[in-house]
């Protein structure tokens, strides 16, 4: 018996070194390894909910509609330029975004939120001379020989020159590597426009909103992906006129209007642009995209077929230092609670008490590791939970301490009375935690069910994962260091097991 | 032997009393439901000079905003019904204007149909536990005679332990302006784990002692084996208090809700443990209901 203790207590040793070494580093990032993953309330960010109107779309393809405003969305978030952003679909008929770690300005937050449309836009080639970025953007469409554009381009573009000029710049550059012998003046500036018709005298833009049905993916003779589309009567004229002008040039096709509008992105983080190889009235497709591609692009085109407004029903928006404050002060809190706890127990229950504590700074650092290891994001709440569980975690001990001591008082050695106070506390510390763990799934559940309960879910999972670790700790743990004592010279002085009347020799 | 059961009709009526009390105080002060259940808008501001909450609520008001403030540590929280996008700009302006610079520090803002949900879901998470645990109760205690009276007894101490925390709660929040938001439900959930964690221990040594056959007499089954773990209840009690304790004092508002309702719930918790679900599970197995205000006599042993 002694033997095999010591086993598992050396057991115990590497799990703890292994544990702390999992740990490492807790916050931040250190030597490429990566600390706790806080919740949104404790690193900031933002958390959208947003309600869709759907009556707008044919009974039916609800579900691939808002799939496709869920593909929209995450191709508008690219440019903020998030790092884990987390867009779902939440019920039949909600968005929720999460943008982590970030400030977003209220009129990016509205952006995010607009309603789809899908623009077709052409490439042109602006001369770019000694004039003003303006006076060259209002020259543009003269250049292709569409002055009805001047409505179109210059009129939004006029707001925002500088900055529109920037956000095209990279763009001339990729089409200057793609389309050869479009490069060769220097003295131009490409940028694309918003591809229109005239109709009636009147100039439309070639949109999303002239699918005649949802567009769909299928493949080719030679199994090669196919996106198939159909354009209402007055959309096929406008794509007629449009593709008969641009046969051989390229066709892009951007989410939004104006200059706020941003290309659909492929695989490979460029543009979409395809290139025109005939002219398409009623029908067409488009060719050469990969399967992700076709299928991302279809399910946008989709959204904005027909209009599917969006409603913001939710906000969360916490400031990364907000967030930061909230850390540093719950683990002082934790750490003054850990302590305090540790005290307690070993003035009440003296070398039980100390093992006990022992145990508890074990079970604090197998926690963090598995919250680490799981991963758990740590909200506010969460990290309530795991200061509660400390506190809770030594009641299994408690438990056993006091069964320990009247199983002493009943004439026991110490050795038998440790056995039997470990043995007897089972039953009660088996159901008092069943019972809160019932509570725990509950509180997961709850979390999982609301717009906003990702801190009470945190709660609960933290409280699960300590109540259920603590069961382990507070018994294998306690119980193996306990027995070390068994047989040595301090095993005789009962009172430093609070063990104060009984046999005195054991 | 010191003699709990013997002064069941003082414990209980202390219950009786707590429980009026706080159902006096529910129904007079009732609950502020913050913007989780509530639906609206809060906005937490930094403002660069010091700004008294009073000073922003009169601006406000003067602006034609339907808005109250309040300052939170170094914050001033800014409750307003929903604010879309463009009118937080402004209200902020407005705010700028007034007071100079600001800065946000977050932003909160519930539509009613969130809020709605949110209560519902919270309502039925509550009931959902209720039966969870009676359901495992009776499980756990299914070699007792009956053992629907130690599930039932357990959720009558739980009742009793939301009832009193929802009333100091009110109370609470009449005087210190607090609101019921998550945190306050994640609270309440926890109390419902906690509570009945230690009813359940008390009926566990209960069920042991009534098997070893400790006395023929019930009642004094049920005494000695509440005086068994009594120290144990009280200790964990404690140790729990005092990381609450810590929670609320170094973490501050922005948890304050769930400590401080699970503070209440601890104390509530251990007392209904002791007092309140054993005695009544006595009175139960007894038959007698009048025994719920006479005092049981013991037999001496």
């Amino acid at each position: 018996m002694p033997r095999r203790n010591t086993w598992i207590l050396l057991t115990i040793v590497v799990v703890f070194a292994l544990a702390l070494w999992v740990l490492f580093p807790i916050d931040g990032e250190r030597f490429g390894r990566k600390g706790i993953q806080f919740g949104l309330d404790l690193e900031g960010g933002v958390r959208l909910v947003y309600q869709a109107d759907l009556s707008g779309v044919e009974p039916g393809s609800e579900e691939q509609v808002i799939d496709g405003v869920v593909s929209v969305i995450a191709n508008r978030i690219n440019p903020l330029g998030v790092t884990e952003p987390h867009i779902e679909k939440r019920g039949a008929d909600q968005i929720v975004v999460e943008l982590p770690r970030l400030s977003v300005t209220d009129v990016q937050k509205e952006r995010i939120g607009r309603t789809a449309l899908l623009e077709f836009r052409e490439w042109v080639e602006v001369p770019v001379g000694g004039e003003e970025a303006e006076v060259t953007l209002e020259e543009a469409p003269e250049e292709t020989g569409e002055p009805a554009e001047e409505e179109q381009g210059p009129g939004v573009e006029d707001q925002e020159p500088s900055e529109n000029e920037g956000e095209q710049e990279p763009v001339q550059n990729q089409q200057k590597e793609a389309a050869d012998g479009d490069g060769d003046e220097p003295e131009t500036i490409g940028m694309w426009v918003p591809a229109t018709g005239t109709i009636d005298g009147e100039e439309k833009v070639l949109n999303s909103s002239y699918f005649k049905r949802n567009t769909y993916v299928t493949r080719g003779d030679l199994g090669e992906m196919l996106l198939v589309f159909e354009w209402t009567e007055e959309g096929a004229e406008l794509s007629e006129q449009i593709t008969s002008r641009l046969v051989g040039e390229p066709l892009a096709i951007f989410e939004g209007e104006g200059p706020e509008a941003e290309p659909l992105l492929g695989d490979d983080g460029r543009p979409i642009a395809p290139i025109v190889r005939s002219v398409i009235r009623e029908r067409g497709q488009i060719e050469g995209l990969s399967l992700n591609e076709a299928t991302e692009l279809s399910k946008q085109l989709n959204a904005g077929r027909l209009p599917v407004p969006l409603t913001n029903i939710g906000e969360v928006t916490v400031t990364p230092k907000l967030g930061e404050d909230f850390v540093q002060l719950s683990v002082r809190a934790g750490i003054i609670g850990i302590v305090l706890v540790m005290l307690f127990m070993i003035a009440y229950y003296r070398i039980p008490g100390l093992m006990a504590s022992l145990a508890l700074a074990f079970y604090g650092v197998l926690v963090l590791a598995l919250f680490k290891l799981i991963p758990v994001t740590l909200t506010l709440a969460g990290i309530g939970g795991f200061v509660l569980s400390i506190g809770m975690a030594v009641d299994a001990n408690v438990l056993i301490f006091e069964r320990m001591k009247e199983e002493f008082l009943m004439g026991r050695t110490l050795g038998a009375a440790i056995e039997a106070g470990f043995s007897r506390a089972w039953t009660a510390i088996r159901d008092s935690n069943i019972t809160t763990i019932i509570v725990c799934i509950i509180l997961i559940w709850v979390g999982s069910a609301i717009a906003f309960g990702g801190s009470v879910q945190g709660f609960g999972l933290t409280l699960l994962i300590g109540v259920t670790v603590s069961m382990f700790t507070a018994i294998f743990v306690t119980r193996t260091l306990l027995r070390l004592f068994v047989g040595t010279a301090l095993a005789k002085r009962g009172r430093l097991f609070t063990m104060y009347s009984g046999k005195k020799d054991v | 032997m010191f003699d709990i059961v013997g002064k069941r009709p003082y414990f209980l009526a202390v219950s009786a009393v707590l429980i009026v009390a706080s159902a006096i105080a529910l129904g007079v002060l009732g609950l502020h439901p913050g913007i989780d259940f509530g639906s609206g808008s809060l906005l937490t501001l930094k403002f660069e000079q010091p700004v008294a909450p009073a000073e922003v609520e009169g601006v406000l008001s003067d602006l034609g905003y339907v808005a109250t403030a309040e300052k939170s540590e170094e914050n001033i929280l800014i409750r307003t019904s929903q604010l879309a996008a463009a009118e937080k700009t402004a209200l902020k302006r407005d705010l700028q204007e007034a007071f100079g610079a600001l800065e946000e520090e977050g932003f909160e803002n519930v539509d009613p149909v969130i809020a709605r949900e949110t209560a519902r879901i919270a309502g039925i998470a509550v009931g959902i536990s209720a039966v969870g645990i009676l359901a495992y109760l009776t499980w756990a205690f299914r070699r007792m005679p009956r053992p629907l009276h130690y599930g039932t007894c357990a959720l009558i101490a739980l009742v009793h332990d939301i009832i009193i925390v929802l009333g100091v709660f009110s109370i609470l929040g009449g005087i210190l302006d607090w609101e019921t938001n998550l945190m306050f439900i994640t609270g309440v959930l926890a109390v419902i784990g906690y509570s009945v964690n230690n009813t359940v221990v008390v009926f566990d040594r209960i069920r042991e002692n009534l098997q070893r056959g400790i006395s023929p007499h019930f009642e004094a089954v049920i005494n000695s084996s509440l005086l068994d773990t009594l120290s144990r209840s009280l200790n964990t009690s404690l140790t729990t208090l005092v990381v609450l304790v810590a929670l609320v004092l170094f973490v501050g508002a922005s948890i304050q809700n769930f400590a401080v309702v699970l503070l209440i719930g601890v104390i509530a918790g251990t007392y209904s443990s002791l007092f309140v679900a054993p005695q009544l599970l006595a009175v139960w197995e007894s038959g007698r209901w009048s025994g719920l205000l006479r005092r049981p006599v013991l037999p001496a042993r």
